[in-house]
């Protein structure tokens, strides 16, 4: 890690005490291994008990608005093809064709092949376009192949670039590794967003995850995601509490904001709703931005357009009532 | 034989007196007031001249109780188990010598005096083999709804006064003495002084036997004048009122309150001390402590 | 993309609905299984939140304390002290499940009455009541078992006398254990919130428990001592602060009557360099804040290690910041009122001493409301060992800051009150927690967690906190004639 500090973008060089963190392998496991534990009876009793907070009324409206902007509209399967693509574009752009004051999602989220198709449908619609890369979702590949893999998607039009970390890697405490792997994305991202994806499921705890958040956000993550989806546990409230702190004691340290991004498993509006108070309460109400917080999900889009109804209208609403994008 | 041989033959030999004195802070000494009390034999003839606690003897053995109590219970509880049976073995092998004082003092045959002192030696000894086991008894882990591992555990409630019984020297004694030792509380306790001469033997056995200066302390004199000074001190934590005369306890129960002092609920009239205990005085002796710990990833 | 909202996710107010109390414009004592009038002077309930009267309620004169007494003694001498253990477990499980149903009106209620917020009432207050009856339940017949030696014999009849801050909740912790052991009880809930016990004795009627074995009555503190005094009062409890205590004690001194007195706290929280900061933090704050901090087991005093002292104090005032003060009623509210404007007066010159004595005092930027008795969580910084606020039991929202260097000073500082009752210990060192935890002097130790209460895990103080534990085995001692 040493021998590349040039390639990164002098920006996302950590001010002082965090620089030193980053001077080489020792310093940044000495930093990573000293940092305060979690302990994870409390941090799960904190998140349960803010997921009591009630949002109601025309503050749940509101809330609902907020949540579809931050969505990050994913499609990752094996099936997926142009046609699949254009449904989810056409959604992202009009999420709901009877209330046009719905706002449009945040962003399209599709594997790097379909990025091309993505960025023709959404032209003009402000919508992004996020491809996963880095062998997503496991991330095992060949260094070579990972940041192949990157250039190819931007070079595609991605403006977001949604990477996995090694977590074999991590585990073995190969930080420096992890470190660099994530610093030479962020160089090939070039004017693409950076998420980093830690698979948080797979990291073993909590304290392993506010790690993993730290040494993301020194290698110059723009964002720090929980999950691919394809691992379970995917988010959960608790985890995505570690992430918030991260970013909110990044920013008091150095000045800088990077994003949170929970993914996977979150499919209801009083899910997104929890995530958002959290949001409010840990990080602050400065990230309740769709640049500074995302959902990535798919089934929840549908499910805040449909509890949008219920709000406005008094009245349940029906599966059908919002559209199936096959 | 001639007369004088005679004389000499049947004499008497003259013996050593003892002194009795106070036992406090692991010393034996004389009451700072220099009182002492005339201590007769059950038959009415002198014995010996006890000394007469005051009220800054009392004091001075809460002190000592205080700065004994750390390191008693701090020690482990084996350790204080190892003490307490070295108790009983010096009793035993003093068992005659204390038959005899117990026989004088109580007016007893020798053999229940015998008796009684069998069961004291027996009764030192089942208590010290509570000392590793009062876990057991009170406590344990408490199966709570939650993801935390807790546990109680009994801890000593702190510096005991004590008034010994009246009704039975050497075994009322122990009884009493005994259980605020196993917890890892201190003792200061008050001997009337006719049952001055087994106390003071015993007290003999406790600083022979390893039983650190200031764990238990022993005043002899009058514990009507001196019981009030124990229930009102502050730095005292617990009341055993078994040998207060019934008059006595509304008082000293009014007095206690002003620190919330334990009282041991012990009945008016002493029980027969020869019968088995049961656990009641090593619960009221201790505190549950209960510690709570999250178990998380 | 978006821009920045100016008003980002407020919350709105959750309301609960006041109609859910089920409010009557009159209570009554409940004597011998009857809601009977009682002789003594009608006073009302008052909503420490608005100043509304909630409902007016009959006193209870010595003429009532009388009739309830020897209503308890013939329901101890006649049929509750002569069925089953298996039976009474019955009894106190259909009071548990009767507790369960009707949580949600006892929550409203309780919120009305004590100003606590609905959320903790409902959430916290209720279902731990109804899981102390669900514990002591399964004890009624297992008292051979408990390690009092065979049969262990009930007292007789209880006098209780039972606080303002958990009402209910408190009831049942005392209630369950005397019902299971086969005593008999008088309650005197405090006058300022007498309303949910006057309907646990409705739920009482409805459990088909022996009328007489549970009675209710509402009063002030005179009725309350000449209840504890009672001859037929066999077994006095008290709970309430050390001062009030410590008269009652002295009141019942040589009536040959069994005391248990469960009184104040000056309760800390030790915090050492290395513990984790944003869980320590809000502990800290539930410790100090829970219940408006009128708990006798609150972690008023911070204890935080010097190295780290700046650094958690500032993230200590962030997230008091963050707490809702307000309307109880509110499902989003954190701090409600406390207990009457007496309250708020003795709290502010607490604070006020605490500022004169040399501390600096920081106050939540809460605007609460101004007709109700309300007081934002205060911070008091630079707290020294010798000030009043921190020598005193504080039950209310008010912190002190006060700081240590090494463990053993954190532990003398911890224990230097005549008090014993919990403490909280934060550190990521196992070994340094469970040292720190028995070296305290109290009853109760949280480490790394605080405000934890269970009804299997006894409770209760040391040295002037009282002598009674609530809770498991321990708990049935103090009704057991053992």
């Amino acid at each position: 890690m040493a021998d590349s500090p040039s390639s990164s973008p002098p920006e996302t060089r950590p001010p002082g005490e965090l620089a030193e963190a980053t001077r080489d392998e020792a310093a940044l496991t000495r930093f990573l291994r000293g940092l305060p534990g979690i302990d994870a009876v409390g941090l799960e009793q904190r998140a349960a008990a803010l997921a009591g907070r009630a949002v109601k009324g025309e503050a749940k409206l509101r809330a609902i608005d907020r949540a579809v902007g931050m969505v990050d509209l994913t499609t990752l399967e094996g099936a997926d093809n142009a046609s699949k693509v254009r449904a989810l574009a056409a959604k992202a752009r009009t999420p709901d064709s009877r209330f046009p004051d719905v706002p449009r999602v945040a962003a399209l989220c599709v594997y790097p092949d379909l990025v091309t198709e993505a960025v023709t449908a959404l032209r003009g619609s402000g919508v992004g376009v996020a491809s996963v890369a880095t062998a997503f979702p496991s991330g095992r590949s060949t260094p070579r192949a990972k940041l192949a893999e990157v250039e190819l998607a931007v070079e595609s039009g991605a403006d977001e670039v949604d990477m996995v970390i090694d977590r074999g890697a991590f585990l073995a405490g190969e930080y420096g590794r992890v470190f660099d792997e994530i610093e030479q994305v962020r160089a090939a991202c070039g004017p693409a967003h950076l998420k980093v994806i830690l698979e948080t499921g797979e990291l073993g705890g909590y304290d392993n995850v506010w790690r993993a958040s730290w040494l993301a956000l020194l290698a110059g993550a723009d964002f720090v995601k929980t999950s691919t989806g394809k691992v379970s546990p995917a988010a959960t409230l608790p985890v995505t509490h570690v992430l918030l702190r991260a970013v909110r004691e990044w920013r008091d340290r150095t000045g800088q904001s990077r994003g949170v991004k929970p993914a996977g498993g979150i499919r209801t509006t009083k899910d997104a709703i929890r995530y958002l108070v959290a949001v409010r309460e840990v990080a602050g109400p400065d990230w309740l931005t769709p640049e500074l917080f995302r959902f990535g999900a798919s089934g929840l889009l549908n499910d805040l357009l449909m509890q949008r109804e219920t709000q406005l209208h008094g009245h349940y609403s029906g599966p059908d009532q919002v559209t199936v994008d096959l | 034989m001639s007369d004088d041989e005679a004389r000499l033959s049947t004499r008497k030999r003259v013996t050593v007196p003892k002194t009795y004195k106070l036992y406090v802070g692991g010393s034996f000494a004389r009451s700072e007031s220099g009182r002492v009390v005339a201590v007769a034999d059950a038959d009415g003839a002198f014995r010996a001249n006890a000394a007469k606690a005051s009220r800054k003897d009392v004091r001075d053995a809460v002190a000592a109780a205080r700065k004994a109590f750390d390191g008693w219970s701090g020690a482990s509880a084996h350790n204080r188990g190892q003490v307490l049976f070295r108790v009983a073995e010096m009793l035993e092998g003093t068992r005659d010598r204390f038959t005899a004082e117990v026989a004088a003092t109580e007016g007893l045959s020798a053999t229940e005096a015998a008796n009684a002192v069998d069961t004291a030696v027996d009764r030192m000894f089942w208590y010290a083999g509570w000392t590793d086991k009062l876990g057991v008894l009170r406590g344990g882990v408490d199966q709570v709804a939650g993801p935390y591992t807790v546990h109680s555990t009994p801890e000593p409630v702190g510096v005991v006064g004590v008034v010994a019984p009246r009704q039975s020297s050497l075994l009322g004694l122990v009884s009493v003495l005994a259980p605020v030792l196993v917890a890892g509380n201190c003792a200061v306790v008050l001997v009337d002084t006719e049952l001055a001469v087994p106390a003071v033997s015993l007290c003999e056995a406790l600083a022979t036997s390893d039983v650190p200066g200031g764990v238990a302390n022993v005043l002899t004199g009058d514990p009507a004048e001196l019981v009030s000074r124990l229930a009102s001190h502050s730095d005292v934590d617990a009341l055993d009122p078994s040998g207060a005369d019934e008059s006595l306890r509304g008082e000293l129960e009014e007095t206690a309150a002003g620190s919330v002092k334990r009282v041991l609920d012990t009945p008016l009239v002493e029980p027969d001390w020869s019968t088995a205990p049961g656990t009641k005085r090593l619960r009221a002796l201790t505190e549950l402590k209960t510690v709570w710990h999250p178990i998380g990833e | 993309m978006t821009e920045p909202d100016p008003n980002p996710l407020e919350y709105a107010p959750a309301l609960e609905s006041a109609t859910v109390a089920a409010l009557r414009e009159r209570y009554r004592p409940f004597i011998g299984g009857e809601f009977t009038d009682g002789s003594g002077a009608v006073f009302s309930s008052v909503n420490p939140a608005t100043g509304e009267t909630l409902a007016e309620i009959t006193g209870s004169a010595e003429s009532d304390v009388d009739r309830a007494v020897n209503a308890a003694e013939d329901a101890f001498r006649g049929h509750w002290g002569s069925i089953s253990g298996t039976d009474r477990a019955k009894y106190l499980f259909r009071i548990a499940r009767l507790l369960q149903e009707r949580s949600r009106e006892l929550g409203v209620l309780e919120t009305l009455d004590t100003g606590k917020p609905v959320r903790q009432a409902t959430e916290f207050d209720l279902p731990n009541a109804a899981a102390w009856f669900l514990h002591y339940a399964g004890w009624a017949d297992k008292l051979d078992h408990a390690g009092f030696g065979p049969s262990p014999a009930p007292l007789g009849v209880t006098g209780q006398v039972v606080p303002s801050n958990f009402p209910l909740l408190l009831l049942a912790q005392r209630v369950a254990p005397a019902l299971a052991c086969g005593s008999t009880v008088v309650v005197k809930p405090s006058e300022r919130t007498p309303l949910t016990a006057l309907v646990f004795g409705e739920i009482c009627e409805q459990a088909g428990l022996p009328s007489g074995t549970v009675n209710v009555l509402p009063g002030d503190s005179e009725s309350g001592a000449s209840l504890l005094a009672h001859r037929g009062v066999r077994h006095a409890v008290f709970t309430g602060s050390t001062e009030v205590g410590e008269r009652v004690r002295r009141d019942l001194a040589g009536r040959g009557k069994r005391v248990t007195s469960e009184l104040g706290g000056d309760g800390v929280n030790i915090v050492f360099a290395d513990a984790a900061p944003e869980e320590a933090v809000r502990s800290v704050v539930e410790g100090a804040f829970f219940n408006q901090g009128r708990v006798r087991c609150a972690g008023s005093r911070l204890l935080v290690e010097e190295s780290v002292a700046e650094e958690f104090v500032a993230r200590l005032r962030d997230r008091m910041a963050e707490l809702r003060v307000g309307d109880p009623m509110d499902r989003n509210t954190d701090v409600g009122a406390l207990g009457s404007s007496a309250e708020v007066e003795r709290l502010s010159e607490l604070v006020e001493r605490g500022v004169a004595e040399g501390a600096t005092r920081w106050t939540v930027p809460a605007t609460p409301p101004r007709h109700g008795d309300f007081m934002a969580p205060t911070l008091l910084t630079g707290v020294q060992q010798s000030m009043s606020v921190a020598r005193r039991e504080v039950f209310g929202p008010v912190l002190s800051v006060l700081t240590f260097r090494t463990a053993r000073e954190a532990v003398t500082k911890a224990d230097n009150t005549p008090y014993g009752l919990a403490a909280g210990v934060w550190s990521e060192k196992g070994s340094r927690a469970l040292w720190t935890a028995r070296e305290l002097r109290t009853g109760v130790v949280w480490a790394n967690t605080f405000h934890r209460f269970d009804p299997t895990a006894p409770f209760g103080g040391r040295g002037e906190s009282g002598n009674g534990r609530v809770g498991g085995a321990a708990g049935l001692e103090a009704y057991l004639d053992v």
